[in-house]
């Protein structure tokens, strides 16, 4: 393997916005900078090996070690992955199979109250013996059991809407994801089973299987600082996985059978594709990828309730699909991973800026226009209060100069 | 042998009756042509014959056994597979994906295959690409296997839209106005392709045809419809010289003289 340029200027590039993490931890330059670096790592001109190596190591390391000075990069990156998880199992119906879904939140939903019904006191409602909550050891259990309830709720969903397209499919998608929700919201009578808008509260987080282990080696470390962590490398994992299952379906007679649904029904039932079949498939496995997520959403939060799944996060989820590029995985990630760290970073970090400016009364003098006291700006005009705004700016520019996305599919090398 | 038999084909489309009665026979090793006026129910009788429309009446048998009722996707399984009158190809899939698509049914990974990424997947894969891309090489397109489908000029998706049907390797396959569009000359070398398939690739062709001078060279038998009812049938000779064909071309109206030479 030739060491070039290209591989040096990577890694000093990674090594450069480390260290600047580390010199200033309450910098969001700093973190946004290192953030970019697994775009330069994607974008640069090394081979692919490198790159997942120099990858694994910003991910596996290095954000861990930066999580440990600043406990919020954890936060910011564990609801990055859990979208990212969210935007791939989107990206499988409305960018592979073509099926507009406005209510993909549905399935989210589904997997956060199956582990918070059973990993609570909640399911003593309705189930006697007093036997929960289970315990935390379940929590892996109820993982692989959430995958298999959201692709069957993903495929019932699909049997009656099979033979809807486009706009109807949409407002049924909708209108699914609203009974889902106006469910939980009142299933709190007869039988108590949602405990409704009030939510529940506390859900087990996952096991600690490991503290032995640490112990053994003389560590004692404090179970709520070791969870930030622990959330963290699940949700890699987590995303790792529908990353590789994404890729590989893509790839495959699935895949093609999926974009040629998409593109020409007709002529792809002509060519041989069980449509009805593969659609199926489709809206199961991205509700899978959904679910999951959902139970390690409710794990994480220890309390949700009906709020966490409104409309706007299924709008939101779809929007990071359509600005990375629908039907591109790196797209779809990339797309997932700007929304998040705008919302969560970008937005509030520039209205934090504007307000110690606006504190110290600097005073801005416009040419013509005179001088402009920053103190006298009211208080509504913080542009965290705009966070919508601005994101309904972003769409509207993107979509007026670039429809197809940010990284658009790209055509494949042959075999 | 009989490979395609029709037998009483029937279709109404609410007061319309777009096929009436229509008996159609494609024989192993045969070229067949389907020629007919604008209208006259030629491309509803592809759609009957492929399982998108389901047929009122009669019976259609392929090989022994009977087509009606089947989903297009099982028709194509059997043996029979098409190109469109408007080119519908994949648009924003690569040449190479549009051919591997029309092997779906010969392929036989499954999703835990897939996940996995067994060993069977590989080698189907690999031997997939590998037939695709002789396909590639027969419709001319050796260089833009991995060009978007809409990217391609039209000519180049009529030749990949055959190499799709026959990715899915038909005993029988369906063309609809494969020529359309084509001057003269370049309409009679897809002709000749066509003649080099027959016992390569295909056992038999089927062709909806507008132009009749294109069809006459080299087909074996030709079937006339009008306003969905079969009008006649036989050798290109026979039918060129029969009054309702050239009735139903040209009008009786506008027929005068000795328009039989």
């Amino acid at each position: 393997m030739k060491v070039g340029l290209a591989h040096l200027g990577v890694v000093a590039y990674i090594f450069a916005s480390s260290a600047l993490v580390f010199a200033f931890p309450q910098s969001v330059l700093a973190f946004l900078s290192f953030e970019a670096s697994l775009l330069v790592i994607y974008h640069a001109s090394v081979d692919q090996t490198t790159k997942l190596c120099l990858g694994a190591i910003v991910l596996l390391v290095l954000l861990p070690v930066l999580g440990s000075v600043n406990g919020y990069y954890l936060e910011i990156a564990i609801q990055v992955g859990i979208f990212v998880a969210l935007a791939l199992g989107l990206n499988i119906v409305v960018g592979f199979v073509g099926l507009l879904n406005l209510g993909f939140v549905a399935f989210y939903a589904i997997g956060a109250y199956l582990w918070a019904i059973f990993g609570s006191p909640q399911a003593n409602h309705f189930i006697p013996g007093n036997l929960f909550p289970l315990s935390s050891a379940w929590f892996f259990p109820f993982l692989l059991l959430s995958v298999g309830v959201g692709a069957l709720t993903g495929a019932l969903l699909g049997l009656p809407v099979l033979r809807l397209r486009g706009d109807y499919l949409a407002v049924v998608t909708l209108g699914f994801a609203e009974v889902v929700r106006a469910l939980v919201n009142n299933f709190d009578k007869p039988i108590n089973i949602t405990n409704g808008p009030k939510g529940i509260t506390p859900i087990e987080k996952p096991p600690l299987f490991f503290q032995p282990l640490l112990e053994f080696f003389g560590l004692r470390v404090d179970p709520s600082v070791l969870y930030p962590f622990y959330f963290y490398f699940i949700v890699l994992f987590i995303v790792i996985l529908t990353v590789l299952v994404a890729q590989r379906l893509e790839e495959s007679r699935i895949g093609r059978a999926w974009k040629a649904i998409r593109e020409d029904e007709i002529a792809a039932a002509s060519m041989g594709i069980p449509v009805v079949r593969m659609k199926l498939l489709g809206l199961a496995v991205g509700a899978s990828f959904a679910s999951a997520v959902g139970v390690l959403f409710a794990a994480k939060q220890v309390f949700i309730n009906p709020e966490s799944f409104t409309f706007m996060e299924s709008i939101g989820v779809l929007a990071m699909v359509i600005l990375g590029g629908m039907g591109s995985i790196p797209g779809a990630i990339l797309g997932a991973t700007g929304v998040t760290i705008l919302n969560l970073q970008l937005l509030k970090g520039l209205s934090l800026w504007l307000n110690t400016v606006r504190q110290a009364g600097v005073v801005l003098s416009i040419p013509l226009l005179g001088d402009f006291n920053l103190s006298q700006i009211p208080a509504q005009f913080e542009p965290a209060k705009y966070e919508r705004m601005v994101f309904g700016l972003i769409l509207i520019l993107m979509m007026m100069f670039r429809p197809q996305g940010v990284l658009p599919p790209r055509q494949k090398r042959g075999h | 042998m009989a490979l395609l038999e029709l037998r009483g084909i029937s279709k109404r489309f609410g007061g319309l009756q777009a096929l009436n009665r229509v008996d159609l026979t494609v024989e192993d090793g045969m070229i067949a042509a389907l020629i007919g006026p604008n209208g006259a129910g030629k491309t509803t009788l592809f759609h009957t014959l492929t399982g998108i429309y389901r047929p009122d009446e009669g019976e259609i048998r392929f090989i022994g056994r009977s087509l009606v009722g089947l989903k297009p996707d099982k028709i194509t399984g059997a043996g029979i597979s098409r190109t469109f009158q408007n080119i519908r190809l994949f648009a924003r899939m690569t040449v190479l994906e549009n051919i591997l698509v029309g092997m779906h049914c010969r392929m036989s990974t499954s999703l835990w295959g897939i996940l996995l990424q067994s060993r069977g997947v590989h080698r189907q894969e690999k031997e997939a690409a590998r037939k695709a891309m002789e396909l590639v090489e027969l419709a001319g397109l050796r260089g833009k296997e991995n060009e978007w489908a809409h990217q391609l000029s039209y000519g180049e998706q009529r030749r990949l839209e055959i190499a799709r049907a026959l990715a899915a390797t038909p005993k029988v396959l369906l063309l609809d106005e494969p020529t359309a569009g084509m001057n003269t000359s370049e309409a009679q070398s897809l002709m000749m392709l066509f003649k080099d398939l027959i016992g390569r690739y295909v056992q038999a062709l089927l062709l909806i045809e507008h132009n009749m001078r294109v069809v006459m060279g080299i087909s074996h038998r030709v079937y006339v419809l009008d306003y969905g009812e079969k009008i006649a049938e036989g050798h290109p000779d026979e039918v060129r010289r029969d009054l309702r064909v050239i009735e139903a071309y040209l009008g009786r109206g506008t027929w005068v003289g000795d328009a039989q030479s």
